[in-house]
């Protein structure tokens, strides 16, 4: 399929491809066994400019948007979702900067994070507060010139390696979430530690950890937007970053999708190549089905966002539900393929399904996005597209 | 400092094949590639232009396609391009392509010109030193570790057989530079845009005023008499199982021989 991609656009393709050939596949089996972040990656996509991507030129970025930041995602999550985990958390705990930051906090921070010279991450899961975001129990109590944050935050993607990070807690707690504000917290700030660093099932190349404050005081002007706001906050910047999920399901099951063809190509069996049973003929028709399917509907939605479209709530549900799910499904199968094989350690198709169940799970399970479009779908007038 | 990155648009050597009734590198069709010890010479280039604020340009010789060599040295952060072409280049071995580009540099002005150790197509190794004795400047070739460089001096590793040399001079001079100095980076997206616009200066021999015998055909010694590839051995036998299972083996075969 061509997507029509203008020349900029196709050498983003191709440098994001480069990364992940040169610099992600070497290391990714290493990386997911020894569950070590990788910083070298990091190093060298920070000097390719990728983390400047999505950033206003104004602010030393190259001014792209949401269908940009979608396609290096998905080159990335072809080879290793972890270390696109860490590209794409990375834009998530910006967004917050990005959407509501004042001009002086935009100065501050979006030329180091353009340059890739701070990584960024965001804070909103606590313990009791997952699904159910409004449980935020991390308290911002005003005292003076600034603000004194006590809490834990919990499964903080980039946590320790980030220097930036973007967190939500209560101002008020008598106002439910609309007593929720944003702030941004820098790594080294009096009080503010990490806790401990979770061994996880899959993407872990990433790296997830706990936050905690305690009497971490922070100034006036890392308030971001204005008290009350957090929730607002948190709820627009994970709308902005979810159409990014899809595209990592997008990726990953592209990515197992190969794996299986050329193995079913290959692996003979009573006499032939696998590929000529209609059994897995067929099974890698609804792999090329599913991702070219959930590919035009991320691909699609990334440019609605892109188009400055006010409420994109439904459509980045829609798009990361679908391809994620797409994502599990496919990776799955491309075990099943490759049966025995597929099941080794030796190829890479394990982890992209232990990988790929996360995006099922992680910035809203994909039970909370279809209630998102059910709830959206209620009000008599939405005409439901 | 201006630092002159000499580099060669080679096919992939890893896709190549050979034609084999005239035993050359059968090009249709092969992917064109930086040669890859002139990525570690650029990459060396850029580092003290990270450090210094050195300007860096890149100069090739080759026909008018090999400006997508130069925009891609350009991605990776080169100042400025030249693209040495003209039909009198032609035909030139490594006598005349040394002289012609030797020439070209002087025109463009140098402190340092850095090159890789080889070009794995033709693999002579003797552009670079050439160069240098044309400009009759001093070179360390196989550089595979810069301990100081200044406006005046350098102090480098020359990697050898049996270790490497700690080798000074003064500068200007000319560097050949081998794998393990550094591990080139990626072009950047900014640089790739910059590039997709960048003048590719293209130099002709209008330009340099060199010899008609000094380049192209009329200007190389080399003769080619004859190209064979060398006759296989057929008689081969290969030990295989667990080593110490190889060395009984190997033992046998070798009393058998009456080796040992």
């Amino acid at each position: 399929m061509d997507y029509f991609l203008d020349e900029e656009q196709q050498m983003i393709v191709d440098l994001a491809q480069q990364i992940a050939v040169e610099k992600i596949l070497p290391v990714r089996a290493e990386l997911d066994e020894k569950e070590e972040f990788p910083t070298e990656v990091i190093k060298a996509m920070a000097q390719a400019d990728m983390f400047g991507l999505f950033v206003p030129e104004e602010y030393g970025g190259l001014g792209k948007g949401s269908f940009e930041l979608c396609l290096a995602i998905e080159e990335l999550s072809k080879k290793c979702l972890g270390i696109s985990t860490s590209y794409a958390a990375n834009a998530l705990g910006t967004f917050p900067i990005l959407l509501f930051g004042t001009k002086e906090q935009k100065e501050t921070y979006l030329p180091d994070i353009a340059a890739g010279k701070r990584l960024v991450a965001f804070g909103l899961t606590e313990a009791n507060a997952g699904s159910d975001a409004a449980g935020v129990q991390t308290t911002a109590v005003k005292d003076g010139d600034g603000y004194i944050l006590n809490g834990t935050k919990q499964w903080i993607t980039n946590g320790g390696e980030a220097e930036i990070y973007t967190i939500i807690a209560m101002t008020d707690r008598s106002r439910g979430p609309r007593g929720a504000s944003a702030f941004i917290v820098e790594k080294g700030a009096d009080g503010f530690t990490f806790g401990k660093k979770e061994k996880k099932m899959g993407i872990r190349a990433s790296t997830t950890c706990e936050l905690v404050f305690n009497d971490c005081r922070v100034t006036k002007e890392s308030l971001i937007s204005k008290e009350g706001m957090g929730f607002i906050v948190a709820m627009k910047t994970l709308d902005q970053a979810r159409v990014g999920v899809g595209a990592q399901g997008v990726g990953v099951a592209q990515g197992a999708f190969e794996e299986a063809l050329e193995f079913s190509r290959n692996r003979v069996q009573f006499g032939k190549s696998i590929i000529n049973f209609q059994a897995i003929q067929h099974m890698l028709s609804d792999m090329a089905i599913q991702i070219e399917a959930a590919r035009s509907l991320v691909y699609s939605v990334a440019r609605f966002v892109d188009s400055g479209a006010k409420d994109i709530t439904r459509p980045s549900a829609i798009a990361k539900t679908f391809a994620t799910d797409i994502g599990m499904k496919v990776t799955t199968d491309a075990v099943q393929i490759m049966g025995g094989s597929g099941y080794m350690r030796e190829y890479p198709v394990e982890k992209m399904m232990r990988d790929a169940k996360i995006l099922q799970i992680y910035e809203g399970t994909n039970q909370i996005q279809r209630n998102v479009i059910g709830q959206s779908l209620i009000r008599p007038s939405v005409k439901g597209k | 400092m201006n630092i002159t990155v000499c580099i060669k648009q080679v096919p992939d050597t890893s896709e190549v094949r050979i034609n084999p009734e005239t035993n050359t590198l059968i090009r249709d069709g092969v992917p064109s590639i930086i040669n890859p010890y002139d990525l570690h010479a650029l990459e060396a280039a850029l580092s003290i232009k990270d450090a210094t604020g050195a300007n860096v340009s890149v100069l090739t010789m080759g026909p008018p396609q090999a400006d997508s060599a130069l925009k891609e040295a350009v991605a990776m952060g080169a100042d400025d391009a030249y693209l040495l072409t003209d039909r009198a280049f032609a035909g030139s071995d490594t006598w005349a392509t040394a002289n012609t580009l030797a020439t070209a540099i002087r025109k463009i002005g140098f402190d340092l010109i850095l090159c890789g150790k080889q070009a794995i197509d033709g693999d002579t190794a003797q552009v670079g030193p050439g160069i240098a004795e044309f400009l009759s400047i001093p070179h360390i070739a196989y550089v595979s570790k810069i301990d100081t460089i200044t406006e005046e001096c350098v102090r480098v590793h020359r990697l050898m057989d049996d270790g490497y040399d700690v080798v000074e001079s003064s500068t200007p001079l000319l560097m050949t530079i081998v794998k393990e100095l550094n591990s080139p980076r990626l072009p950047s997206l900014k640089g790739k845009i910059r590039a997709k616009k960048a003048e590719i200066k293209k130099i002709s021999n209008s330009d340099i005023e060199i010899k008609e015998n000094d380049t192209g055909l009329p200007g190389s010694p080399t003769q080619v008499k004859n190209i064979f590839a060398p006759e296989s051995k057929k008689d081969r036998k290969t030990i295989e199982g667990p080593p110490p299972d190889q060395v009984s083996q190997l033992v046998d075969i070798l009393r058998s021989l009456k080796c040992i």
